[in-house]
């Protein structure tokens, strides 16, 4: 009799507990809507902090859909004019001084991208999450003054970087003021924060974003700090083709 | 009493032919095959000293400790002021830089897009400064090792011919290292190949690549900067110098090595690297357990001929004891005997295992046919090696093998009775 009085009484407390925490399907789909759009261009600042140095790279990227992206690096002078272009699964670099085009596949896909905490693979993950993972919500918490849902996110597909996500979404904003990504055997592998917002054209979005390897113990970490940004813009679809590369 | 042995010896050869045939047989053996191993080990430390490891090598402590996955974001800086230092206060070394990396060779077609993709282990080493050791190091000048050419510039390379022959490369053709920079940027950096090279060593001959250290510099963004200095003694000789490199590199590590800077230089000698001292360990372990061996068949060989030379010697060793000779006294001289034996046993076999030794010390054995390379960049001819130990090791299971066999051997005369002799006498 005592048993089953506990059993309910567990039960009802679990029920209580659950009964006010949205869906995370459905915060993961509010999130993707506020991070992504149907074009976008950005100026951003990669900075790179190791134990020996810190460096500087500034690119200019340009965003359609999920699929395409080219980017071209502007500084440092060593750096200049290198382009990339993400077609799909398919990533192509431009050396201009060698004036060669080069396919980056297999094992360089997980190689850091300059020196950074991010992979190339990280720069080729899809960016709507909604549709890579399952999501459930697992606890509500405060970060960086803000009230946070906690999402624990299980790959749907087995072609994916991190198989396993943990999420603190913005309760208002819906932005990932946190996030950490983890290996299939449930070893953490990185950890990015936003450190800071910005407000453009009606929406909060991202302005500095921090990225750990947390594998790297020579990494101090990685920011990306976006200096410029318009969203839904008229980008010429040759800029998404390889002769682009070269131009 | 010794010069009476020796007469005894001399006039009945067959109570010392057949144990001084086995000694020196064994004993040429034996010499022979130390000269060979200690030949092969003097080959695989002048290999790997060259290739790998030098006499000395510096590099930073950070690097040091994850030196397996070449951490060239960790390499040393400014590197020719820390050359003309060394070469200062170390002026009996030679010293020179070099530069490992990992990376992709990328092959272009007609419209420069990639034909083949392969990975390589990169080596940047000193190629252009006149004099440079490593021309000796990698036995550059022997046309069997190189084909084409020395590169002159340094974006010229030379690629492993097994690599080039596979990905149909050839001489003048133009090959992109597509890599990570000292700071961890893609780097894709033009050469173009001018020699073949076969090395004989598979995991370099699969895909390997050796270009000048200031064009890997360039390609890796390391102005005056390496991941590794290498240090050789004039003479090339590492062997008998092992308490001198330890003392040298534990003043310099005193002096410059600081364990709260990772970036601090730290030096390591040749058998602090490649798990050399274990095997250097084990080489002794390998000579050592030889040498009981060799013992172990010789005393069982000597034992028996012992006995059957007491079977033979019977009557004489019975009527020595009936005349009144004692049993130890008896023993004795047959041990002296046997000690005669084996010196003159050991002294030939050692005689002949040195000059068949210093022949193959002087000519060697070409076992390139043995190989599927036709040319062999080291090792393709196996020399012995004739050292100090070579002179007296051969003496050790001689002597030793010969006593105690006939030792055990003489444990019959202790066992006979006087009481029986005249019967067996038939006297």
């Amino acid at each position: 009799m005592n048993f089953k009085r506990i059993t309910i009484l567990i039960l009802s407390m679990i029920f209580i507990a659950f009964a006010d925490f949205p869906q995370g399907d459905v915060l993961i789909k509010k999130m993707d809507e506020v991070m992504t759009s149907n074009t976008q261009k950005m100026t951003s600042k990669m900075i790179i902090n190791t134990n020996r140095n810190s460096r500087t790279i500034i690119t200019r990227s340009y965003t359609q859909g999920q699929d395409s992206t080219f980017t071209e690096y502007l500084a440092p002078p060593r750096e200049e004019g290198i382009k990339m272009l993400k077609l799909g699964d398919h990533l192509w670099t431009y050396d201009p001084d060698a004036d060669r085009t080069i396919s980056i596949s297999g094992h360089m896909l997980r190689q850091s991208v300059n020196g950074s905490d991010l992979s190339y693979e990280d720069m080729m993950s899809d960016e709507k999450v909604n549709e890579d993972y399952t999501a459930t919500v697992i606890a509500q918490e405060v970060i960086f003054e803000r009230e946070c849902w906690v999402l624990e996110l299980n790959a749907i597909t087995s072609n994916i970087a991190y198989p396993k996500r943990k999420l603190w979404i913005d309760k208002e904003r819906y932005l990932p003021l946190r996030a950490e990504y983890f290996a299939k055997s449930g070893k953490l592998l990185k950890r990015m924060e936003i450190r800071d917002l910005m407000f453009i054209d009606g929406r909060w979005y991202p302005k500095e974003m921090h990225y750990k390897d947390v594998l790297n113990k020579k990494s101090l970490g990685t920011s990306i700090i976006i200096e410029k940004i318009e969203f839904d813009i008229i980008i010429p679809n040759y800029m998404f083709t390889k002769a682009a590369l070269k131009r | 009493m010794f010069k009476f042995l020796l007469k005894g010896l001399f006039r009945d050869p067959s109570r010392s032919r057949f144990p001084v045939i086995i000694v020196a047989v064994g004993i040429f053996l034996f010499v022979f095959l130390q000269a060979f191993m200690m030949g092969a080990i003097q080959d695989m430390i002048n290999i790997t000293a060259k290739m790998e490891s030098g006499h000395f090598k510096i590099m930073t402590r950070a690097y040091e400790e994850l030196s397996s996955v070449i951490p060239n974001d960790l390499a040393m800086m400014n590197v020719d002021e820390m050359l003309e230092e060394l070469r200062e206060e170390y002026p009996d070394l030679i010293w020179t830089p070099r530069i490992r990396f990992g990376g992709l060779i990328d092959i272009p077609d007609e419209n420069d897009e990639t034909r083949v993709q392969a990975p390589v282990t990169g080596l940047g080493l000193d190629l252009l400064s006149p004099g440079s050791i490593e021309l000796d190091n990698f036995n550059f000048s022997d046309p069997s090792v190189l084909k084409g050419r020395m590169p002159k510039e340094s974006n010229e390379i030379l690629l492993s011919a097994q690599f080039a022959e596979q990905a149909g490369v050839q001489i003048g053709d133009q090959a992109t290292l597509v890599g990570s920079t000292m700071y961890g940027s893609m780097t894709i950096h033009n050469f173009k190949v001018c020699g073949l090279v076969e090395f004989g060593i598979s995991a370099m001959d699969k895909g390997a690549l050796i270009v000048d250290i200031e064009g890997a510099r360039q390609a890796l963004d390391m102005e005056n900067c390496a991941g590794e200095i290498l240090g050789f003694y004039e003479d090339m000789n590492y062997s008998d110098r092992n308490e001198e490199t330890e003392q040298m590199r534990d003043a310099f590590n005193e002096k410059y090595s600081d364990v709260n800077d990772e970036f601090s230089p730290i030096i390591l000698n040749f058998m602090d690297q490649n798990g050399m001292r274990s095997l250097m360990q084990t080489m002794d372990v390998a000579i050592y357990g030889m040498l009981f061996l060799f013992m172990l068949v010789m005393f069982i060989v000597l034992w028996n001929s012992g006995l059957l030379n007491g079977i033979r010697r019977y009557s004489e060793v019975g009527l020595r004891l009936a005349i009144g000779e004692e049993k130890n006294h008896l023993i004795r001289t047959m041990l002296l005997e046997s000690l005669v034996i084996g010196f003159v046993g050991s002294l030939i076999g050692t005689l002949f295992g040195l000059a068949i030794s210093w022949y193959f010390q002087v000519y060697g054995i070409d076992v390139s046919y043995a190989l599927d390379s036709s040319s062999i960049m080291f090792a393709n001819v196996f020399r012995a090696k004739i050292t100090g130990q070579t002179l007296y090791i051969g003496f050790i299971p001689g002597l030793l093998a010969t006593f105690l066999g006939t030792l055990m051997a003489s444990r019959g005369i202790r066992k006979r009775q006087t009481a029986q002799l005249f019967k067996e006498l038939e006297v």
